[in-house]
């Protein structure tokens, strides 16, 4: 269920079409063309989300080379405000999904497990511009978090165990504190007039 | 018998506060007991004692000169007794769960207060509004200001500010006008109290009191965002109260007829001012300190006194410009909060901690005490029923009104609305405190005919909020079933998460074209990390400033802490155990063993040796030796670098020099030092020995193909290893302690990745232990080797220190335990081959880590 109403779109649909220099589709460079992007440590994960099927709804794998308007107001949809009436199922299922789309971050191959290899790249490009810290430390940071993660979500492991990465179920519960259904929100979706539902 | 320590514990800090307080009060008790000192009669007693003393003709052994000390000794006495109230309510944990603390200090100074009544028949102490605002508020702003959560409190600002600038004009205006209107009425029979002198009552009555509500909402767990909207608008609306008072007393000074629209708009942009200037002190002194403290490097002793000193003379120079000395005061704190941390010294840091928490809490508790003996006075109890309940209730009923109008006017702009129930707490969580009494007390009896009225209602309004509503907030919290905070510890994962969480956002915000929260936050960011940082921190500490470096260190440190505990539980008997097992080599390798022998730093390198507690002779293992490569070294270097400065450092004994600037680490007294680096590496062997006794093959085989090295420890092998090591090395034992830092831990974060947390830890020493294999064979002349006179001495008495010093290894600074054993290692192989010991080496350190 999906809220977003004419309004937004009109917005969305405005920068679109700025993004694009008026074309149908955004690529890759577009977005690398935006400037204030330009010292987001992870911007390479951010515009590879927006060319992840994962992230359209349509059960979908695999990469895009290029977007249309539609598939850029769904990735946007990540981001809309919970609507003040939810039950609790609904709260739930927002939940996962913008979890989701955190996790598909994290998930490059798209097996649905985090691995350490995937993990630490995306540490370090996560700490890559903070300046302070150097590669190595990352590295250890991400090992470090990957060895807690295993300890919170298997507990005891026999020696010759192996934790394989994350699965999104061990996500879910490990990120249970974080309340990404009052966070996972931009503001320009929040002004909820007419509202359209797809 | 634990409780009884932390009495004792709290009693000992409660006695030296006293004696800093003291100090610090001392000019303030004139004032406190100006009605009571009656300064000729002491004036003249002291003349008496002065012309008794040169009347007699020897010298007097002992005088009793009470009045010499009379002030301060008071001063220190109420310290003492309000906090030996605090200890004994403290005491009972039943009972503070159901009424909050600061209630109960309240009551506990109705009984001190009618004990002093029933004494001297008239109440000599009460609470001055110069003590009150220059002794007793500032440390628990500052300390307020401290402690604010930053970032929480910047998002939640704009709420806040409405909340606490026009939600105070709200309630001081609505009281006032109510009160009179209700005057015109005659519902409170005949007062003399005019429009002006209602609404200065209601500006003094508008404030939430920060010191009551941090008592009260620190036991009621609320969420973060309902925590921050009534702490902070309690903060802010202090200095916007005090401002209003202010100005009110000066239209009442004024008098009616003179104030013309003029005066009102000077009123009002004084107003701003006021706030504005204040705030504005506040951060100019927060930057200074941060400033100070980036090089305060050679003075560490007096550094955390820099912040409490210039955090008072930011409160006393707002005070002197007739600026919002509260304002000031809390943005002094949270401007300097991050940059002083980043820069002191970690010891400086938790003094200011500790201090500023000590400080707080010992003048809340006085506070309150005396807001309690306040009460039992004669002289300004004014029964006026109208007045009293009618004053009650409209605060009550238009805080409602207020919190409500204004959160349903923020909710429209807010994208997480706060809930009906976060509202209702909002709103009762309105309390009254010392504030709205020392500015009632501080009003003018010549131009207010009912002043002790006044003074009388907002007595009963705070204890009616402190009391009633303190009592009746957890039940309420409860009922409501408000959100509460999560009280769990944060995980790196989520910090991580958290991290590039807001990456994403700001991405989106950036990709959609919005200028927005987010925005504005990363520009803020961005400016402060390659601006603010630069010029306020110092250079090694911008490094350590990192939030995801921070969990990364409390892990490090719990895994530490955790690693130790684990040794000592299965330590001592398991090395006793040991010495009779029988040990088998299997040389594979002993040729790259040798490498060792080049005092290497990284011990990246693997030797070989075979474990066996039980008497079967033993695992044999392949061993996976890597050469050390010039790359590789130089980031293990790195990773140790970063990481020996967060493990686990034993607590150094501090030598007692009698000098004030340093204070020292004990070097010479090699004696405790050795004993405990023995126990600890006893601990420490005997630990991974038992370990790697019961499951080393698999792991081994896991290991293959990492990078990281797996070694067999020898357990009985490196016991003796001690022994000897101990015995020849008795004068090397302090050099050793000086190195702290791990190696292991980096090799093991990086390498080991994810295989077994469970396990993880186990190996670590392993890559300690490199036994070099001729050791098995020297190891029985080894544990021959003559002892030094000390070594055997103490040596018999190692078990049992084991526990002795067990309590040593919990401090959190202490010399790491874990490469103790680094160092005899390397020193054990020179010394078997009857080399002078030589001296360690020296790692790289870090240089602003001090």
């Amino acid at each position: 269920m999906q809220c977003i109403s004419f309004e937004q779109i009109g917005v969305l649909h405005k920068r679109f079409k700025q993004l694009s220099h008026n074309e149908e589709t955004l690529r890759r460079d577009h977005f690398n063309e935006i400037d204030d992007l330009a010292f987001n440590p992870i911007r390479a994960q951010i515009i590879e989300a927006f060319f992840d099927r994962r992230n359209f709804h349509q059960n979908g794998e695999g990469k895009v080379q290029e977007i249309g308007f539609e598939e850029f107001v769904v990735v946007m949809s990540h981001f809309r405000p919970p609507s003040a009436h939810m039950t609790e199922e609904q709260r739930g299922k927002t939940r996962r999904e913008k979890l989701r789309f955190l996790f598909n971050m994290h998930d490059t191959d798209n097996d649905g497990i985090i691995t350490l290899e995937e993990y630490r790249h995306v540490v370090e490009e996560l700490l890559s511009r903070s300046g302070t810290l150097e590669k190595e430390t990352a590295k250890c940071i991400a090992d470090a978090a990957m060895l807690e993660v295993a300890s919170i979500s298997v507990g005891h492991m026999e020696p010759d165990e192996f934790y394989e990465g994350i699965t999104f179920e061990h996500f879910l519960k490990l990120l249970e504190r974080f309340e990404i259904e009052s966070r996972m929100i931009i503001r320009f979706l929040n002004m909820d007039t007419t509202t359209l539902c797809k | 018998m634990l409780r009884c320590g932390y009495a004792l514990f709290w009693l000992l800090e409660s006695v030296l506060l006293i004696c800093v307080v003291s100090s610090v009060k001392g000019e303030a008790v004139v004032t406190r007991e100006g009605s009571h000192l009656k300064l000729s009669e002491s004036s003249h007693s002291n003349e008496s004692q002065h012309g008794h003393s040169s009347n007699i003709t020897g010298i007097p052994i002992i005088s009793f000169k009470w009045h010499h000390v009379e002030t301060p000794y008071l001063v220190a006495f109420w310290v003492l007794v309000s906090f030996l109230g605090k200890l004994v309510i403290e005491a009972n944990h039943h009972v503070t769960s159901v009424i909050p603390e600061s209630a109960l200090l309240i009551c506990f100074g109705f009984i001190l207060g009618g004990m002093i009544w029933a004494a001297d028949k008239v109440q000599t102490f009460r609470l001055t509004p110069t003590v009150f605002f220059f002794y007793l508020l500032p440390q628990v702003i500052l300390d307020a200001g401290y402690h604010m959560p930053n970032k929480l409190f910047f998002t939640n600002l704009g709420g806040i500010l409405v909340h606490a600038v026009i939600g105070t004009c709200w309630n001081a205006a609505s009281l006032g006008l109510s009160l009179w209107g209700c005057q015109m009425g005659g519902a409170m029979g005949d007062l003399d109290i005019g429009l002006l002198q209602y609404l200065l009552f209601g500006s003094l009555m508008a404030a939430v009191d920060p010191v009551a509500v941090i008592a009260v909402f620190e036991q009621v767990h609320v969420n973060d965002v309902l925590f921050i909207m009534v702490f902070g608008e309690s903060l802010l609306n202090d200095g916007v109260t005090v401002v209003l008072f202010n100005v009110f007393d000066a239209f009442v000074s004024l008098g009616g007829p003179k104030i013309d629209a003029a005066e009102i708009i000077k009123g009002i942009v004084s107003f701003f001012v006021v706030a504005f200037g204040g705030s504005l002190v506040g951060l100019v002194f927060g930057l200074l300190i941060s400033l100070l403290t980036r090089c305060t490097k050679n003075i560490q002793i007096i550094e955390p006194g820099f912040i409490f000193v210039l955090g008072y003379l930011s409160y006393l120079t707002a005070e002197m410009l007739s600026l919002s000395a509260i304002l000031s005061i809390v943005f002094c704190g949270m401007c300097c909060q991050k940059y002083i941390n980043a820069n002191m010294d970690e010891n400086s840091v938790q003094t200011v901690r500790y201090a500023m928490k000590a400080f707080a809490n010992g003048s809340e508790t006085i506070i309150f005490v005396f807001l309690g003996i306040s009460a039992i006075d004669k002289v300004i109890w004014v029964w006026n029923t109208g007045f009293i309940l009618l004053t009650l209730l409209f605060v009550l009923v238009y805080r409602f009104i207020g919190v409500f109008f204004l959160t349903w006017i923020l909710n429209r702009y807010r994208l997480v609305p706060l809930e009906f129930v976060d509202q209702v707490i909002m709103s009762y969580g309105g309390l009254r405190g010392a504030v709205a009494y020392g500015l009632a007390v501080m009003l003018d009896e010549n131009k207010i005919k009912e002043k002790n009225l006044m003074v009388c209602t907002t007595l009963i309004v705070v204890y009616f909020t402190v009391i009633l509503q303190g009592i009746t907030m957890k039940p309420l919290v409860m009922w409501l079933k408000v959100k509460r905070a999560a009280v769990t510890e944060v995980s790196l994962l989520e910090k991580l998460t958290n991290k590039m969480f807001n990456h994403t956002l700001v991405a989106i915000e950036d990709i959609s074209g919005q200028i927005g929260h987010n925005y504005m936050r990363s520009k803020w960011k961005y400016f402060e990390e390659n601006w603010m940082s630069w010029i306020l921190m110092k250079p090694s500490a911008r490094k350590k400033q990192d939030q995801v470096f921070d969990v990364f260190h409390q892990l490090n440190l719990k895994d530490a802490m955790e690693y130790v505990t684990e040794g000592e539980r299965r330590g001592s008997l398991e090395f006793v155990r040991n010495e009779n097992s029988i040990i088998d080599f299997k040389k594979k390798s002993e040729s790259e063993s040798f490498d060792i022998n080049n005092t290497n730093m990284s011990n990246d390198h693997g030797a070989m040796s075979t474990t066996s507690r039980d008497p079967i002779p033993s695992v044999s293992l392949e061993m996976h030796e890597q050469i050390m490569k010039a790359v590789r070294e130089a980031e293990a270097i790195n990773a140790h670098h970063l990481l020996d400065q967060h493990l686990y450092k034993s607590r150094k004994q501090h030598r007692h020099r009698f000098s004030r600037s340093h204070f020292d680490i004990n070097r010479d007294e090699k004696e405790v030092q050795e004993i405990f680096q023995r126990t600890m590496r006893n601990r420490m062997k005997s630990f991974t020995s038992a370990k790697m006794g019961v499951k080393p093959p698999k792991t081994i085989v896991k290991h293959t193909q990492k990078e990281q090295q797996q070694k067999m420890p020898n357990g009985k092998s490196m016991d003796k290893a001690k022994t000897s090591y101990s015995g020849d090395e008795g004068s090397e034992g302090d050099s050793a302690s000086g190195y702290d830092q791990s190696y292991m831990r980096a090799t093991y974060r990086a390498g080991a990745g994810i295989e077994n947390p469970a396990f993880m830890p186990d190996l670590d020493p392993m890559d300690l232990l490199q036994i070099p294999p001729w050791l098995g064979e020297s190891e029985l002349d080894s544990s021959m080797v003559a002892l030094s006179h000390r070594a055997q001495v103490d040596l018999p008495r190692t078990p049992s220190n084991l526990r002795r010093l067990a309590p040593l290894r919990i401090s959190t600074r202490s010399t790491d335990s874990f490469t103790l054993e680094n160092i005899p290692d390397t020193q054990q192989m020179d010394s078997d081959q009857l080399q002078p010991p030589p001296p360690p080496p020296r790692p790289p350190r870090d240089d602003g880590y001090v």
